[in-house]
């Protein structure tokens, strides 16, 4: 299976990649994007943490500290996280899984690229140009009335992208409908299928409204129309409810793929079936509903009723419960299983412990009366960072080491890999269980300086996001490494069920040479015969 | 000794007790998820662990749903007590006792100026006696602010255009940060005071301004809020219109906190920020019975002086039913809309 044609030697020169409307270059596109995306926005975090390393405002000037936060937030946001799973292997993944030989739309699908790329090229002219200083939450009046940055390059580029998500999701729910191969019933379907079609819910129905939002800051901003800013006689508070309408469900754009990749390795790697299988699935829908539910949470100080706090508050904690199911399931999975430690399983067992800390002191900031302490302090910070770090981007690396055999036709390295994943969980640590201590010490965030009862901390944090660094860099050379040095990747290098595998490494452009037919459920581990691997 | 430790902020107020109580209810809970998913996530993957070379014909367990709710009814139940015992909490929280002190602190880019009702001003500082409920009533010149007692476990957004409430009573003599904890602009992690709490004699005698630190605090010659406000309402011309009897405008004796009949129909509680806003745009929710010919007053006061016109109309109301407070307004007597301004 070495020399025969493959998508990557299908074809050849920069018009093939640049015009491809296979599924699995593209993304491949996504991800050299996205990758490139993350060491920018990784590159102002770094800075922040060298600020931060001591008290005073010494390192970078305050305007250049805000406007740091603010590109790093933007970035990871909205051009990493938000694409980051869903684009690289939820494009390269799907066709696979459900046996068909592309997306539905493959050109919608090379539009969304190009439409993401657009709106990235719109968010680093900002950055280029000046920068943006208004946090990426952009509240208001600030954005429209007094920041001075360049608040509408970024604004565009963020309305532009999130196109990209809409039909990238639009793409996704119908191929999953549509294309399912003959016999791959719903509750066939590898859990990873439905995470990202939960996801499409959740790109379909809440990127329009931050389009929107964005739109009307910007058409304020430069028209001064009376709509967020109270001096024009519009609503500050209008703006908060919409953005976090969209930006709420958002971080579950981040974590439900994730969720979706931990349930693929669990399995794998314990060579068991999931633990309820249809609660897992139905958890991810659940969440996809829920989580459009609980916005209100981020407005609990802002002026909001009382009442409506009173609402958004038991809301945000029954949206933890599927969640919490979720967690048990993997757990449970372990049970009896065969559970072999390859780099993938560690991220993914990394993920259920660093998720389970995040979901828990979501818990905190839901009750409402001791939010009010620690609203806006790095307790939200490090909170949102075990979720939208530990949870999403340890899935996301747990994912792209499972399936790079299959994306390249190479094996990583193991031993550097597992050493990797070891450090990014022990740095990831570091770097935010201290600034939960922080926030409930009363260290508000967004502070380019600080009283210096909080500096202990502090460079802990830097400590550790140093070590994150090591660990992040370590896969990014050994990764590119493996393309040419790595040993060649068979079919199906982990025993693993699912149709992914039943196809050579790196598949054939079309897919499968012919259409697959699924006779059995998903992660039938239990009655799969030997594997040849071992 | 948590506090010593660098792990806990000074407890400074007498809801700060009982948010870290919650807080420790919380960990709790939270460590106790904590060690028993680690526990059986490490316990399992260990027990369960392939030997090189070996391969394990794994039971095909699918699930159960005894377990499955199990493990949903229990911490849906755990959640609520969270729920309910925060919920109470935070409507404490929001409802300042009826005896409260009144205090405005308005904030811009980057200070907080703070108005003792007595007539003393001070910015980024806030003098508080020991043992009394202080009301903070919050607004903006400019961007939101949040103003952040961490000591007294306190915060609320301060937001242009309307008022918001927060309240305290400190329990220890001593300095406390107050920070602004809502992103403002370049200078925002600046934009930190302190509140100062004092034994209630050394407050009066500084209230008087013959502190020792009088002058860093600049006094407003011993002019009160409300005679501020009281001032201003004649220089404005207020009183042409909303004078007993007048035809022109509502009578203002009495109306804070009551429900007012609007043009259309409807009705609406004359709160702080409903005045607020028939000051500065008076035809947004014109009275029924008064034609539209109030001109605006925006642009021609300050928020600080709008304040002070408010709580001079809140005087007016309770020197007209016969109760002469201690101080002036906004600690008349109970008074429900006075409360259901923060929401």
């Amino acid at each position: 299976m070495t020399s025969t044609t493959n998508y990557l030697n299908a074809d050849y020169g920069i018009w093939s990649w640049l015009l491809t409307k296979d599924h699995k270059r593209i993304a491949i596109l996504y991800l050299i994007s996205i990758t490139f995306m993350f060491v920018l926005g990784g590159l102002f975090a770094l800075m922040l943490r060298l600020e931060l390393l001591t008290p005073a405002g010494d390192l970078l000037a305050a305007d250049t500290y805000n406007k740091f936060f603010t590109m790093h937030g933007i970035i990871m946001v909205f051009f990493f996280l938000v694409p980051s799973i869903p684009a690289v292997l939820g494009n390269f993944l799907i066709p696979m899984m459900i046996g068909a030989r592309d997306l539905a739309f493959p050109r919608l699908n090379l539009a969304s690229w190009y439409i993401y790329i657009f709106g990235a090229a719109f968010t680093l002219y900002a950055v280029v140009t000046g920068g943006v200083d208004t946090g990426w939450t952009f509240y208001t009046p600030y954005s429209t009335a007094v920041a001075n940055t360049k608040v509408i390059p970024a604004a565009l580029g963020i309305f532009i992208s999130g196109f990209s998500s809409i039909l990238t999701g639009l793409n996704f729910i119908v191929t999953i409908h549509r294309m399912r191969a003959p016999g791959l019933t719903w509750f066939r379907l590898p859990l990873f299928i439905w995470a990202h079609y939960a996801t499409s819910i959740i790109f379909i129905l809440g990127t329009p409204v931050i389009a929107i939002t964005v739109l009307l800051l910007a058409v304020e901003r430069s028209f001064h129309f009376g709509i967020f800013d109270p001096a024009l006689g519009g609503d500050p508070i209008l703006f908060q409810h919409l953005f976090w309408f969209y930006s709420h469900p958002a971080v579950y754009i981040m974590i439900l793929p994730s969720m979706g990749i931990i349930s693929e390795l669990i399995t794998c790697f314990s060579r068991k079936v999931i633990f309820g299988y249809g609660f897992i699935a139905i958890s991810s829908l659940a969440i996809a509903v829920l989580g459009f539910l609980v916005w209100g949470h981020h407005l609990f100080l802002s002026g909001q009723s009382v009442y409506a706090s009173l609402i958004f508050s038991v809301l945000s904690f029954l949206v933890a419960i599927p969640s919490a199911v979720k967690v048990f399931n993997w757990t449970a999975t372990l049970y009896k299983g065969s559970v072999e430690f390859a780099a993938p399983m560690i991220y993914a067992l990394g993920f259920i412990g660093l998720f389970t800390i995040g979901g828990l002191t979501g818990l905190f900031l839901a009750t409402l009366g001791f939010d009010v302490h620690v609203h806006d302090t790095y307790f939200v910070v490090a909170h949102f960072h075990y979720i939208m770090v530990g949870g999403a981007l340890m899935g996301y690396l747990g994912g792209i080491h499972f399936w790079w055999p299959k994306m390249t036709g190479r094996m990583y390295p193991e031993w550097p890999a597992r050493i990797a994943a070891a450090i990014v969980f022990l740095g990831f640590n570091l770097t935010f269980f201290p600034q939960f201590i922080a926030g409930y010490l009363g260290m508000p965030r967004r502070y380019h300086m600080y009283p210096p009862e909080f500096q202990v901390l502090n460079v802990m944090s830097t400590a550790g996001a140093t070590i994150l660094g090591v660990g992040y860099l370590l896969p990014l050379i050994y990764l590119m490494w493996s393309l040419r040095y790595g040993k060649v990747a068979p079919a199906n290098p982990w025993g693993a069920t699912g149709l992914e595998w039943q196809t050579p490494s790196p598949p054939p452009t079309e897919n499968f040479p012919v259409t697959p037919i699924v006779t059995e459920e998903a992660y039938a581990y239990s009655t799969m015969r030997e594997p040849e691997y071992v | 000794m948590l506090e010593r430790l660098g792990l806990m902020p000074p407890q400074a107020s007498t809801v700060a007790g009982q948010v870290d109580l919650l807080y420790a209810f919380l960990l709790l809970v939270s460590a106790f998820f904590s060690i028993l998913i680690a526990g059986a996530v490490i316990g399992l993957s260990i027990k369960y662990r392939r030997r090189p070379g070996e391969f394990v014909r794994t039971p095909h367990i699918h699930g159960s749903t005894a377990l499955e709710i199990a493990w949903s009814i229990i911490p849906f139940g755990i959640t609520m007590i969270m729920f309910f015992w925060g919920a109470h909490l935070f409507i404490t929280l929001k409802r300042p006792p009826d005896n409260a002190l009144q205090v405005n602190v308005v904030g811009r880019q980057w200070m907080w100026k703070v108005q003792h009702l007595e007539g003393r001003r001070e910015i980024n500082e806030l003098h508080v006696p020991l043992g009394r409920p202080v009301k903070v009533t919050l607004t903006s010149e400019d961007v939101i602010h949040s103003f952040y007692v961490p000591a007294f476990r306190i915060k609320q957004d301060a937001v242009p255009g309307r008022y918001t409430t927060t309240w305290f009573e400190a329990t220890k003599i001593g300095s406390y940060h107050l920070f602004c904890a809502e992103y403002c602009g370049t200078v925002h992690s600046g934009m930190i005071g302190q509140v100062v709490v004092m034994e209630p004699a050394a407050y009066q005698a500084w209230l008087a301004g013959d502190g020792a630190d009088g002058a860093t605090a600049g006094a407003a010659g011993g002019i009160s809020v409300t005679a501020t406000g009281e001032g201003l309402f004649g220089q404005l011309g207020c009183a042409t219109c909303h004078q007993a009897g007048s035809v022109l405008g509502p009578q203002l004796a009495g109306l804070p906190g009551t429900s007012v009949t609007l043009q259309d129909g409807s009705s609406i509680k004359a709160d702080d920020d409903y005045l607020r806003e028939s000051i500065l745009n008076p035809q947004a929710k014109l009275v029924k019975g008064f034609a539209p010919v109030m001109p605006t007053f925006k642009g021609q006061v300050s928020e600080e002086q709008l304040l002070a016109l408010i709580a001079y109309i809140k005087s007016l109301g309770s020197s007209a039913g016969g109760a002469p407070g201690t101080t002036p307004a906004g600690s008349g007597g109970p008074d429900a809309g006075q409360r259901k301004t923060d929401s």
